[in-house]
């Protein structure tokens, strides 16, 4: 399978994880980047272009900052626009059938926040919950979260280069399909415990 | 110093008279009338030179006719066959049918009385298009009934001239043009009687005269386009002015050499031209000529009246008058019933068109060069048309105050929506004009277009895009190109000074307009808005930067970066613009202004790197990470 990674960041020059995560994806033979804020700075987005790519690769990822409980504006104008009815969603609309999607994601808060329990009250997989409505109106399957929570201290407590890893693991297992997706849908996240849903050969 | 002296009384009787008409309400015609009426009967200054003076001043009547062609493009023609044959045919026939009916009553011989049907079915297209323009009625449903009216009228002058010779009486001498007779013009008595033609038999002067409506038709087509670029190309404002007066000269002498009427050639050249791009700027080239060779020739009609003819029977000519009136606005009424004209429509379109018209004065003189008419008969019909364009505001009161109120009261329908020519007119069609036309042009918009480089009119007319040619800075085009009617006027010329002037004007003339204007600069911005213009945009500021923001990216930096430090660049520097609008409306740049502009450009220097600082708190936007270890700020 191929891999389309959207990086979807308004401040690079301010970036200190993401950077890093987008440019570990970069090294993966198999993931075309995408860096949404470069390619449409005025938010002029061309739609044919991003349903091409769509078409083209197997595997989504929207890497970005969790702004607002949610991604920076730029990723809800593609959304818009680019998901289309009668492309994506809509009688007949099988583009994105069966293509599995994901987001990675860095939080400010810790992964205690994002819990039942926590400051929040709520889990990260309910706060994503339009965005897997969305992508599973298109006919997606759409997987647990690649999460770094409390990214701003990530680089200084050294948590940083581990997620690198996985997240690179992650993405070779996905190209080589060592992957379980009914796992993946269903856990929690795909940073924790990657052994419940990787598999040593290919799937099915 | 004679002829200046006689230029000069007939001046001054003009300036005087016509803007007290006009004040008044009874409209340039009359105004330029009764003027003659006093320097000629009444004060006798002029006297015996005052035909010879209408000789030369009926030239107006064949560049008059020279720009009505103009303004018949065939396709317009087409567009309005239906009320032109319809309601101008039928007014035109049976009016003149009527009135040559009756004239044969009071005695006259059948070619005389078919004459005068012919000639007092028209109606004055110089008083009652003015009047309707003035008053705002040209759009009502009664208004365009009457415009297609005088259109058609306009048309049936031709044919009028061609076949008044035909009804010639044999018991007459032709007169030619030795002995005049007062009051009557003779348009055209060369037309009959020095024509190289008269050896010819009938059927052949028909072949002539095909053959030179064919000329002028393939002339115009292929000689006078070219020339007219040719000229054009100069830039010369006179010289296209020169050329313009020289088209319609030569062709008068052309038609003159074989025996027609020069108004039928001049006619026929106007409506060749009417499709090309230069035809605004002749309309406005020969407008002003036609106008005061046209005063001239009614001021010498008024100073022609013959008082003691009118005192002599004074019953029987304004009866006639009267007649000729309640007559004509019968028909009228009865052609506004038939074609469905409700209301005040249909007694705007009658009593507007009630009057005979000022062709009539040349027809008269071209009937009686024919010999179709006895001189005599000729002078009292040339007294009693003067007399229904007398009482025709008379008329034009009575709908305003009378008719027209009692019928908005009962009438409860909307006005018709009426489609406007072009609702938008910009001015300069160079690189900064073409895009914003081209945007409202997709946007289905009408726009008409202004240029004076023949070079980009005849690129673009390779394009499909149409435009006309001509000096923006003239008001006449201006409104010839219809600013009149339209919502919006784009102000893109690259000349500052220009720029300006027109704003201005158009501001004054036609407060309706929104007006958007191209500033040179950030000073122009302020004169242009001190000109009148509401919305004004630099022409280079965009551009440049849009460049700014590609450079910033070549030199390494994140687009979406570049486009903010653009974004923040374009609002700060409007801010600036708002911020020193005072100080630059008061005295301009003196030092205040250039103090201010210094303080400001470091205030901008700070802003745009301020971002780069690390001091959190100092950062007026964007997507900061919050601080570390800010306990509120766990979430997210």
């Amino acid at each position: 399978m191929n891999i389309l990674l959207y990086f979807v960041h308004p401040r690079t020059d301010r970036s200190q994880t993401n950077i890093h995560l987008m440019k570990t994806a970069q090294s993966v033979k198999g993931v075309t980047i995408v860096d949404l804020y470069a390619e449409y700075p005025t938010f002029d987005i061309d739609v044919e272009l991003e349903q091409k790519r769509l078409r083209d690769h197997d595997v989504i990822i929207f890497q970005h900052p969790f702004y607002w409980y949610s991604a920076p504006a730029l990723l809800k104008e593609w959304q818009d626009l680019v998901l289309e009815h009668g492309f994506a969603y809509g009688h007949n609309a099988t583009a994105l059938k069966g293509k599995i999607a994901f987001h990675a994601i860095t939080s400010g808060g810790s992964r205690e926040a994002y819990s039942a329990e926590g400051a929040l009250g709520l889990e990260i997989r309910d706060l994503l919950m339009p965005f897997q409505k969305t992508l599973e109106l298109c006919h997606m399957q759409y997987l647990a979260p690649f999460m770094l929570y409390g990214a701003a201290g990530a680089g200084a407590d050294g948590r940083l280069p581990d997620h690198l890893n996985a997240f690179r693991e992650l993405l070779s297992a996905l190209i080589d399909n060592r992957i379980d997706m009914k796992a993946a849908q269903k856990a929690h996240n795909l940073s924790d415990n990657p052994s419940t849903f990787l598999t040593r050969e290919g799937a099915r | 110093m004679e002829l200046l002296g006689a230029a000069f009384v007939y001046l001054v009787a003009a300036v005087i008279a016509v803007p007290i008409a006009n004040k008044l309400g009874l409209g340039s015609v009359l105004g330029y009338l009764l003027a003659g009426v006093v320097i000629g009967p009444v004060l006798g200054v002029v006297g015996a030179e005052a035909v010879a003076v209408q000789h030369f001043a009926e030239f107006g009547v064949v560049m008059m006719l020279f720009l009505v062609g103009l303004e018949l493009q065939p396709s317009m023609l087409w567009r309005m066959r239906k009320q032109l044959i319809g309601l101008g045919g039928l007014q035109v026939v049976i009016t003149m049918g009527a009135i040559t009916g009756i004239a044969m009553g009071f005695g006259l011989p059948w070619q005389s009385a078919l004459a005068t049907g012919m000639i007092l079915s028209l109606s004055s297209t110089a008083i009652v298009l003015q009047t309707l323009n003035e008053k705002g009625w040209m759009k009502t449903k009664g208004g365009e009934g009457a415009f297609s009216v005088l259109l058609t009228q306009d048309i049936a002058v031709i044919p009028m001239l061609a076949f008044l010779p035909l009804l010639a009486l044999g018991s007459i001498t032709r007169h030619g043009g030795s002995t005049p007779a007062n009051g009557v013009t003779e348009t055209a008595h060369e037309a009959v009687k020095s024509g190289a033609l008269d050896a010819l038999p009938g059927w052949a002067h028909g072949l002539v005269i095909l053959g030179v409506i064919i000329g002028i038709i393939i002339g115009g087509r292929y000689l006078i386009k070219p020339m007219f670029r040719f000229i054009a190309e100069a830039k010369l404002r006179e010289v296209f002015t020169a050329a313009a007066l020289m088209l319609v000269i030569g062709i008068a002498l052309a038609m003159d050499l074989v025996g027609l009427s020069p108004a039928l050639g001049t006619f026929l050249a106007g409506v060749v031209l009417s499709d090309s791009e230069y035809r605004h700027e002749l309309e406005s080239d020969i407008e002003p000529f036609k106008g005061l060779l046209l005063g001239l020739f009614f001021l010498t009609v008024g100073a022609g009246i013959d008082f003691s003819m009118l005192f002599a029977e004074p019953v029987l000519l304004v009866g006639l008058a009267l007649g000729l009136m309640l007559l004509k606005s019968t028909i009228l009424l009865g052609l506004a019933k038939l074609f469905k004209f409700t209301g005040a429509d249909r007694w705007l379109f009658a009593l507007s068109l009630a009057q005979a018209g000022e062709f009539a004065f040349v027809l008269f003189g071209f009937a009686l060069a024919s010999g179709a008419m006895e001189p005599g008969i000729a002078k009292q019909l040339t007294l009693v048309v003067a007399l229904t364009m007398m009482f025709t505001p008379a008329l034009f009161i009575l709908y305003e105050k009378v008719i027209a109120p009692r019928a908005v009261s009962a009438n409860t329908r909307e006005p018709d929506v009426i489609e406007e020519k072009g609702n938008v007119v910009i001015a300069g069609m160079g690189r900064f004009g073409q895009i914003i036309t081209r945007m409202l042009n997709h946007d289905g918009h009408n726009v008409i277009v202004l240029d004076y480089d023949p070079a980009t009119i005849d690129n673009l007319a390779r394009l499909g895009v149409r435009t006309y040619y001509g000096d923006a800075t003239r008001p006449d085009l201006l409104h010839s190109a219809g600013l009149a009617d339209a919502k919006l006027f784009i102000s893109a010329i690259d000349d500052r000074e220009k720029q300006t002037l027109i704003v201005a004007h158009v501001a004054k003339a036609f407060p309706h307009v929104r007006i958007i204007a191209r500033a040179i600069d950030r000073h122009h911005i302020y004169e242009l808005e001190n000109a009148g213009a509401h919305v004004v945009e630099r022409e280079t500021f965009e551009s440049s930067i849009a460049v700014g923001r590609k450079a910033l990216v070549e030199l390494g930096l994140h687009p979406y970066q570049a486009e903010s430090q653009a974004k923040k660049f374009r609002r700060f520097d409007e801010a600036m613009v708002e911020a020193m609008r005072d100080n630059y409306n008061d005295g301009g740049m003196d030092n205040s202004y250039i103090d201010a502009v210094r303080s400001n450009i470091d205030i901008l220097n700070e802003i745009m790197t301020l971002d780069r600082a690390e001091f959190h708190d100092h950062s007026p936007e964007g997507w900061m990470p919050p601080p570390k270890q800010d306990p509120e700020t766990t979430a997210s």
